[in-house]
């Protein structure tokens, strides 16, 4: 297995990115960590005439954090994401969810903005930046746009970005003080794509009733689906597993039935919010 | 589109190499065909099973995932690279040799790589952080327990090591 040919550029900022990517058009790619694209490639299920190789532009590989957001570029890996005690202060659910991305070696260098681009249904990242109303930064020559998580991922390896733009961050929320997050999911085996996941954040009132419950799921759905449960919750967690089991329509593939992920989505949901609460306990404490 | 060829600069156990490769070759395949270092092995050639696991800049990667026009610059670390110059074997090589590591040895090189730069980071692994950094690598003779056994075993080495030193 061997990629087909393409021509290549390796530019050295993002101004020369955009004007490459603006003169190929629509059959050139992006190439960052690899870690997705390059087993395409190889496999040949994709075949770009021209890819533009981002590894140079290390003005894009920072983390940084303010009072709103954890702003990751498009050159941090997922390693170096996992691996910062500020942004995991500011929203602890990004390092639950890059525990679960893949194995240590792949996310040395897969970066976190690559695998929300490529938006595969089963990535954990995917659902974090739609579970926390992320957004996604495109740049173009033409300037920026910011776009929303609801409407960045548009279908199964499918998002917003243009062919004359390069995401160049993603923007995560920070969690809210009284609020707790957890991340459940299953797999085949440890570092495998999730049969089922689920991210989960709880906010709670006065009392420490449950003001706000919310959970995405991955890999049940074309792109990364987002359930409110805050009035399922008034029944307990048990009973919003289940009304999250009547939610969601998974389809069936090699590695799971359809009603077993809907099983595994009414289970994991029960269990990410119990520990969502707890650690918004924790945190209220 | 036309193929291009680019001339790329590598650093490989120390020693530069200039190769002109097309784009599209992969590094792994720069490393064995192009620089005839046959010692990365490449078993699935889509991240899955980690025998082609080299140090790119000290980092373990897969190079069956990385084109070689993207590691031009970089030092790169292959399995011949991990013995002492005058071929003892590192800890991680002798505790692979001590604890019964490898049968057939077609995954070696890419857990060999994979454990010495882990242990770089984490010297001194837990039984459970020893699992963890073995997850991405697939060997088909072992049964891993051996193989965790090894890690465990190297730390242990390269503890000892650095006591003798002092």
């Amino acid at each position: 297995m061997k990629p087909s040919s393409f021509g290549y550029s390796r530019p050295e900022s993002v101004a020369e990115a955009v004007a490459i990517l603006a003169s190929i058009g629509p059959d050139g790619k992006v190439l960052a960590g690899g870690q997705s694209l390059v087993p395409l490639l190889n496999m040949r299920l994709a075949a770009p005439s021209h890819l533009v190789d981002i590894n140079r532009l290390s003005e894009l590989a920072y983390i940084s954090i303010d009072d709103n957001h954890v702003a990751v570029g498009a050159l941090a890996r997922h390693a170096d994401v996992l691996r910062d005690p500020v942004a995991a202060a500011a929203q602890p659910l990004l390092g639950m969810a890059l525990a679960l991305v893949a194995h240590p070696v792949i996310r040395n260098r897969g970066t976190t903005v690559g695998s929300i681009v490529h938006a595969d249904p089963a990535g954990e990242m995917t659902a974090v930046l739609a579970l926390l109303d992320g957004s996604v930064l495109l740049t173009s020559s033409g300037g920026q746009r910011c776009v929303q998580a609801k409407d960045f991922f548009l279908g199964p390896l499918e998002s917003d970005v243009q062919p004359a733009e390069l995401a160049t961050e993603a923007r995560f929320p920070v969690l809210p003080p009284s609020a707790g997050c957890a991340f459940a999911e299953v797999s085949r085996r440890h570092g495998d794509y999730a049969v089922c996941g689920v991210a989960a954040v709880v906010e709670l009132g006065d009392g420490g009733a449950v003001a706000r419950a919310r959970a995405a799921y991955l890999s049940v759905a074309a792109t990364p689906l987002v359930l409110d449960l805050t009035d399922a919750c008034a029944g307990g967690f048990a009973e919003a597993g289940r009304f999250a089991m009547a939610q969601v329509r998974p389809t069936a593939d090699i590695h799971a039935t359809a009603s077993y992920r809907r099983h595994l989505a009414g289970v994991l949901t029960e269990r990410a919010l119990q520990d969502a609460a707890a650690r918004a306990r924790g945190r209220g404490r | 589109m036309t193929e291009t060829a680019e001339e790329i600069r590598l650093t490989v156990n120390g020693v530069v190499h200039t190769v002109t490769v097309p784009a599209r070759r992969l590094l792994s395949d720069c490393l064995r065909h192009d620089l005839r270092l046959t010692g990365t092995h490449v078993g699935c050639e889509h991240g899955v099973c980690g025998a082609c696991t080299v140090l790119v800049d000290g980092i373990a990667a897969r190079s069956c995932l990385m084109l070689a026009v993207s590691a031009d610059g970089a030092e790169v670390t292959t399995v011949e690279g991990l013995a002492e110059p005058d071929g003892a074997l590192s800890a991680v090589q002798q505790a692979f040799a001590d604890c019964h590591g490898l049968q057939c040895g077609f995954c070696t090189p890419g857990f060999l790589t994979t454990i010495t730069a882990a242990l770089a980071e984490n010297p001194d692994p837990t039984h459970d952080e020893a699992r963890e950094i073995i997850g991405g690598n697939l060997c088909r003779c072992t049964g891993y327990q051996n193989i965790v056994k090894a890690v465990l075993r190297a730390a242990e080495l390269q503890r000892a090591g650095r006591a003798g030193e002092l």
